[in-house]
């Protein structure tokens, strides 16, 4: 099995739009609010992922 | 005023979403396949099997159910549930060998993540082929 290796931000990108990506597809009715749910919920990783690095990086000193 | 209860939709017949629910386990979008919602099972395969295979290939571990203590237990057969949920993926992951050890590391514990979420989206995906079989959503 060949061998992956990702920074933290990378890994956390492709969680996110993985995730994102079936989300959006298993809970709305039609295709217009499954785009836009998809994006919103990809939006909103992104935003946990950079706000928990800001938080990480103050709370660390 | 009261607010009046809605009436439960009545469980549908097993024969009606069996098929969709089980094949949908064994290959993830194979029961959107099978109700031929085939744009929708296209993105729920390529999504969740390329979340496995990087959860592969980062090394990630398989869990093992295992009793102990509450925590442990919790754990341990949350994440065999979640791994056992992608189906064929995690058959042919253990019969080919391809389960690892769990070992120390970011990247390892990424992929162990990987593999269960993979698992978690695979039960979504069973969910949504549910209601569709039962003529509760289109």
């Amino acid at each position: 099995m060949p061998k992956m290796t990702l920074s933290h931000f990378e890994a956390s990108l492709l969680f996110a739009l993985f995730t994102s990506i079936v989300m959006g597809v298993v809970t709305k009715r039609d295709d217009r609010e499954r785009l836009r749910y998809g994006v919103y919920v990809f939006g909103c990783f992104m935003a946990a992922l950079v706000g928990l690095g800001w938080l990480m990086h103050f709370g660390h000193g | 005023m009261a607010k009046q209860k809605q009436p439960k939709d009545p469980m549908p017949s097993p024969r009606v979403w069996a098929g969709p629910v089980v094949l949908g386990w064994l290959v993830p979008g194979g029961g959107h396949f099978l109700l031929k919602r085939n744009g929708r099972a296209v993105l729920l395969l390529v999504s969740i099997t390329l979340m496995y295979l990087c959860g592969l290939m980062m090394h990630g571990a398989m869990f093992q159910p295992q009793t102990g203590d509450l925590l442990t237990t919790l754990i341990n057969t949350g994440g065999f549930i979640g791994d056992l949920a992608s189906g064929a993926l995690y058959v042919l992951t253990v019969c080919l060998g391809y389960n690892q050890p769990d070992v120390a590391g970011a990247v390892h514990d990424y992929g162990t993540k990987f593999l269960v979420t993979a698992g978690l989206l695979n039960i979504l995906a069973m969910v949504d082929a549910f209601e569709i079989a039962a003529g509760r959503k289109n």
